[in-house]
């Protein structure tokens, strides 16, 4: 790659873009230009992340830069920009029928970017408190785009999202003090003792019990982020009743944000001899999500929510395939990430488009859509077939990995693992016979849609299926290694 | 940590359980935001004792925020909003004010029992305002689980709030701890503001979160 130059960094450009993105949004009243702009501004991102790759790994006191958080910020940056295209077609529309108006959508694109740089803040942040500022940034907008048309719905999902959300991100805080007491007595007081390479320097001397304890507190804390059962209670709502393009970001992104964090005090764990070990507790919490997801998936009637209780159980997948560990499993946890984040969201730009042009978000009054709107249609069709895991897709690879890897060390969770996707896959397949091939129900107008970023998305997840470019694979397994 | 210094910071710390406790079984809002008023200033002056004793000045921009903003101008806004929204009658709660007294002393004991444990080769400050502040913040989610209004929800968060504000404080040298609490009272702010902006009252009738569920998408 010659560009960028190899003195240039990217890092300022991927935080003050869509912080001065943010600026400029809130004082731009024509809602059109925003809309570009935040596909620019969203682009300019991109560009800067992927030029992270050629980058170093370096810590500073405040940001990262290594081989695990590049994945993340990566993906975060690519969907942040397809997500931002699909959003200007989508409000379009909203502006037509009034749902919103201009004056919301200032406010709207504003918080867009600011969210983005919450999450790109909490994933370059080398700074464990730096990370929890970030990720309640993050957080506080989402549920404000959440509530953000004002009908009962909204204002409910807000609410109950703001009020798990608040619980989770304090008992994440509280993880994060302990962890701080944990490191004084070794690392001494002040700044260092909230540096993630500086703990991971001195984590085995550390007090092993108040690390456990500290560890309990910030997997439920994150935890709750990323929508794993028991504490997924807020998530189906807040999926449903925002803005589609939120519950893309939100399926895509904030949930690998929160992973993310996890992730990082796992290694923290891991690396102290003497200190529980994390991988099993994540495992559990993670099998729980599938199984209980996998169940709760027949019974909603409301097509954003049913697509939400599937990102509960893959996210269920995620964190059941990092808590296994070991080489093979955690090159298909970062797999099926990728690939659920891609997937994921392209369903939900289709899903945006179908309820936009049906006018329901019900199950029952959405039927035959490959009749009526063949594209769109299909395109759900394929988004469905590959988030149910079926070949040639990448979320197929990666599952049949996680099953497999399991199956070697401990068969018995892989059993129930492989039950609570079989029951995921059969409410997917059960859905989607109604949706797209059932007898046509509504509306047939034509639908000004971007097919572009779902093409996109669903396009390399079915590369993906089919073949792995060396150099990704190289990639993830270097991560992989990493993860432990 | 000198006998005297150690024990008003443990009278401090023990005081704002006690004031936890009597959150707990209020079943007025008035009487509620008063004595979150009281938790504040409270948390105020185990915050203050914490640096002078650590001589850290720049813990004294979190007792600041503590007294104006949460003894003063969030309970306020909040007395404003009961009163125009005349909801200040009796508070439902969940299960009785017994059985909630019974389990918060349940967890102030689980807290005891983890931090004390769990801590022992820390130093024995640092250990005590663990301990309490776990048990402010369990108390805290306790009262947020026992109402179902979403004012008295509210002040449950920032009793919440308060006991991490005390944990981060007794955290010796403790960075970002004012940002922190800079942060969480911008959170805060941003919630007092929302259930303003969203007129909950004109939108629901009833700032009851219990009727807010039946809104839910799934119930037709």
């Amino acid at each position: 790659m010659s560009w960028p130059a190899p003195d240039f960094d990217p890092v300022p450009v991927i935080l003050a873009c869509p912080a001065v993105a943010a600026a400029l949004l809130a004082i731009i009243p024509s809602y059109r230009f925003s809309a570009w702009l935040n596909v620019f501004a969203s682009l300019i991102t991109l560009i800067a992340a992927s030029s992270l790759f050629t980058l170093p790994q370096h810590a500073g006191d405040y940001v990262l830069i290594d081989n695990l958080n590049i994945v993340f910020i990566a993906l975060n940056a690519f969907v942040g920009f397809t997500t931002s295209i699909f959003s200007a077609s989508y409000i379009g529309h909203e502006i037509e029928i009034g749902r919103l108006t201009p004056a919301y959508l200032r406010f709207y694109h504003a918080l867009y970017q600011v969210m983005m740089f919450g999450m790109n803040l909490a994933l370059l942040a080398n700074n464990i408190g730096l990370m929890w500022v970030a990720i309640e940034l993050a957080t506080l907008t989402t549920v404000v785009m959440v509530g953000i048309y004002r009908t009962h719905e909204a204002i409910e999902a807000a609410w109950k999202y703001f009020i798990l959300g608040s619980v989770g991100i304090a008992l994440a805080l509280f993880g994060t003090i302990l962890v701080y007491m944990a490191a004084r007595p070794i690392v001494g007081e002040g700044l260092d003792g909230m540096i993630w390479t500086v703990l991971m320097q001195h984590v085995a001397h550390f007090d092993p019990s108040l690390l456990n304890v500290a560890f309990v507190f910030l997997l439920l804390g994150y935890g709750t982020k990323v929508g794993l059962a028991p504490l997924h209670a807020w998530l189906p709502d807040a999926h449903a009743e925002g803005p589609t393009p939120i519950s893309a970001v939100l399926s895509g992104l904030l949930l690998n944000v929160a992973l993310y964090a996890v992730l990082r005090f796992k290694l923290l764990l891991a690396a102290n001899a003497h200190a529980i070990a994390p991988g099993p507790l994540m495992a559990l919490l993670g099998l729980v999500s599938v199984i209980f997801a996998a169940f709760m998936l027949y019974r909603r009637r409301d097509i954003k929510r049913f697509f939400a209780y599937s990102s509960i159980e893959h996210m269920g997948v995620i964190a059941f395939a990092f808590g296994i560990g070991g080489l093979l499993a955690n090159f298909a946890g970062l797999l099926h990430m990728t690939m659920h984040s891609l997937t994921k969201s392209g369903i939900f730009y289709s899903v945006g488009h179908v309820a936009q042009v049906k006018g329901t978000q019900k199950i029952a009054d959405i039927r035959g859509l490959t009749e009526t709107h063949p594209v769109l249609g299909w395109t759900l069709v394929f988004g469905v077939v590959a988030i149910a895991g079926l070949p040639p897709t990448g979320v197929f690879m990666s599952e049949i990995l996680i099953v497999s890897s399991t199956f070697a060390r401990a068969p018995l969770l892989a059993l129930q693992l492989a039950f609570g996707l079989l029951i995921a896959f059969g409410a997917l397949m059960w859905r989607l016979t109604g949706v797209a091939f059932g007898e046509p129900t509504g509306s047939r107008a034509p639908v000004k849609a971007s097919y572009l970023p779902m093409f996109a998305h669903l396009a390399l997840v079915f590369a993906a299926g089919v073949f792995l470019p060396p150099v990704l694979v190289a990639w993830f397994q270097m991560v992989a290694r990493g993860l432990g | 940590m000198h006998g005297a210094s150690f024990d008003i910071a443990h009278l401090l710390a023990g005081a704002l359980v006690l004031v936890s406790f009597m959150l707990l079984y209020q079943d007025r809002l008035y009487a509620l935001l008063n004595v979150f008023a009281l938790h504040a200033v409270v948390l105020a002056a185990s915050v203050a004792w914490q640096a002078y004793v650590q001589d850290a000045p720049h813990l004294y921009v979190t007792v600041a925020i503590a007294l104006v903003l949460k003894a003063g101008i969030i309970p306020i806004a909040l007395h404003n909003m009961v009163r125009r929204m005349g909801i200040h009658r009796e508070i439902e709660t969940v299960g009785g004010i017994g059985a909630t007294m019974l389990a918060g002393m349940g967890l102030v004991a689980l807290s005891m029992m983890v931090m004390l444990r769990v801590t022992a080769g820390a130093d024995p400050l640092a250990r005590e305002d663990l301990a309490f502040a776990l048990a402010v913040i369990l108390l805290g989610l306790l009262i947020m689980v026992t109402r179902r209004n979403a004012v008295s929800q509210i002040v449950g968060f920032m009793s919440l709030e308060n006991g991490l504000i005390l944990a981060a404080a007794g955290a010796n040298g403790m960075p970002l701890v004012v940002e922190i609490s800079i942060a969480f009272s911008v959170l805060i702010a941003l919630i007092v503001i929302g259930v303003f902006l969203f007129r909950i009252r004109e939108r629901f009738d009833t700032v009851d979160v219990h009727a807010l569920d039946r809104f839910r998408g799934e119930r037709l």
